[in-house]
């Protein structure tokens, strides 16, 4: 249980930066079949499909992370972790229009 | 350590039927799961369920926690009895998942620890080090100058006996300037140790900022509601308004209604396209709570012929 001081620094993963299906599976911690298979069913979208090498913007990490989530945790099938983002997604968008209405009065 | 009452957890019986413990454990994660539910402790609790579920929804691991007998009460100081782990041999894979990166020490106990295998067994073969995922809590102004954190990991680690140790490791992160909510941090080569000499895993960081009592964060803009006196509203004013980075002098537009929006440009989250802070303006009226201030207001009715509510008929 040794335990050492180190500083580091990391890189912010916006619109610049891109990940390969590689790179992507190994983040989100599943195997690649996977990953396609979360494309083919719409949920994340590589930049160009019709690509040969498919590049995903790094935006897309914490959507893929949550879909597996999903997919594990609540044994959803992929269909359903679709339908459960996008409900999420419109409740955070309620959400925070609901929060600017309450705040301008 | 303590003892973790799996069924307590889990809310059913300790006969219960392993279809009732999985119809239990469902409707709890979907209420608990750290993605969907917006309850303060979600991610503890979620973390226990998960645990309790990895015990129970397996028949040879629910057995042997079934050994230690009904008499233990959740929290109660816990020992393994000492011949511990001599019937079982516990073959299954452990599941990956949000919050369940790391069971409690009587699991771990028990059931030996999840060990470098996570998610769904791929990344099993590889012999580069898993990648760490971590969320750190920010204030919203260290987005405008960015901070340093210190965070402790525990990583697994496999010693000259083979046996699997946590080692926690204690890491200082520079946050970078300019980060916005739910934004990832990618720090190369600090996730887990490789295997057999290959490269360590990535350490990504998941943001968010904690609430802040004057500030709303939307993406790159703020939004802050600014109060103001009715003269100020009335006639126009230039007021002191607070940012992150400071004051700012503000000129406000005379005639200024409640709820008017006005934009402060690039003074939201730094950034080549920095974000604007947007103000909603709030007219507060002084309390009539003097002879003096009753007599002003009294005047006011009598000079202005004002009727606010024109527009509703009355």
């Amino acid at each position: 249980m040794t335990e050492h001081q180190e500083s580091v620094s990391g890189i912010i993963l916006d619109e610049s930066t891109t990940f390969s299906l590689d790179e992507l599976s190994g983040a989100c911690e599943v195997q690649v079949e996977l990953i396609v298979a979360l494309v083919e069913e719409g949920i994340i979208e590589p930049l160009e499909s019709r690509s040969v090498e498919w590049q995903f913007p790094a935006t897309q990490l914490p959507r893929a992370r949550k879909a597996m989530h999903l997919y594990h945790d609540l044994e959803l099938n992929l269909a359903g972790v679709a339908l459960a983002l996008e409900l999420l997604d419109e409740v955070s968008e309620l959400r925070s229009r609901l929060r600017q209405l309450e705040s301008s009065f | 350590m303590e003892y973790k009452d799996y069924y307590q957890i889990l809310g059913v019986e300790r006969n219960a039927t392993q279809d009732e413990i999985k119809r239990a454990y469902r409707k709890l994660a979907r209420k608990y799961h750290p993605d969907v539910s917006k309850e303060a402790d979600a991610e503890d609790r979620f973390k226990e369920m998960a645990e309790a579920y990895e015990v129970l929804k397996d028949p040879e691991k629910r057995a042997a926690y079934d050994q230690l007998g009904a008499n233990w009460q959740g929290g109660q100081d816990f020992r393994p009895p000492p011949d511990w782990d001599a019937g079982f041999e516990f073959s299954g894979g452990f599941g990956g998942g949000a919050g369940a990166d790391s069971f409690s020490d009587f699991f771990e106990t028990l059931f030996g620890q999840r060990g470098g295998m996570g998610g769904m067994g791929g990344a099993g073969f590889r012999s580069r080090g898993e990648d760490h995922h971590a969320r750190v809590l920010i204030d919203v102004e260290d987005a405008f100058h960015g901070t340093v954190r210190n965070l402790t990991l525990h990583a697994p680690e496999v010693d000259n006996q083979g046996h699997v140790r946590t080692r926690e490791r204690s890491l200082n992160v520079r946050i970078p300037k300019g980060v916005r909510q739910g934004q990832h941090i990618r720090l190369s080569g600090q996730g887990h140790p490789g295997m057999g000499g290959g490269q360590a895993g990535d350490l990504y960081l998941e943001v968010d900022f904690k609430p802040h009592p004057l500030y709303r964060v939307e993406g790159r803009d703020l939004y802050l509601d600014l109060p103001l006196a009715p003269w100020e509203a009335a006639l126009g004013a230039r007021v002191k308004v607070p940012t992150p980075d400071g004051e700012v002098d503000m000129r406000i537009p005379p005639d200024s209604q409640s709820g008017r929006k006005l934009r402060l440009k690039g003074r939201g989250i730094p950034g080549k396209t920095p974000g604007d802070l947007y103000v909603t303006l709030n007219i507060v009226q002084p309390a009539a709570d003097s002879d003096k201030a009753k007599a002003f207001y009294q005047k006011m009715a009598e000079e202005f012929d004002f009727n606010p509510r024109a527009g509703l008929g009355v």
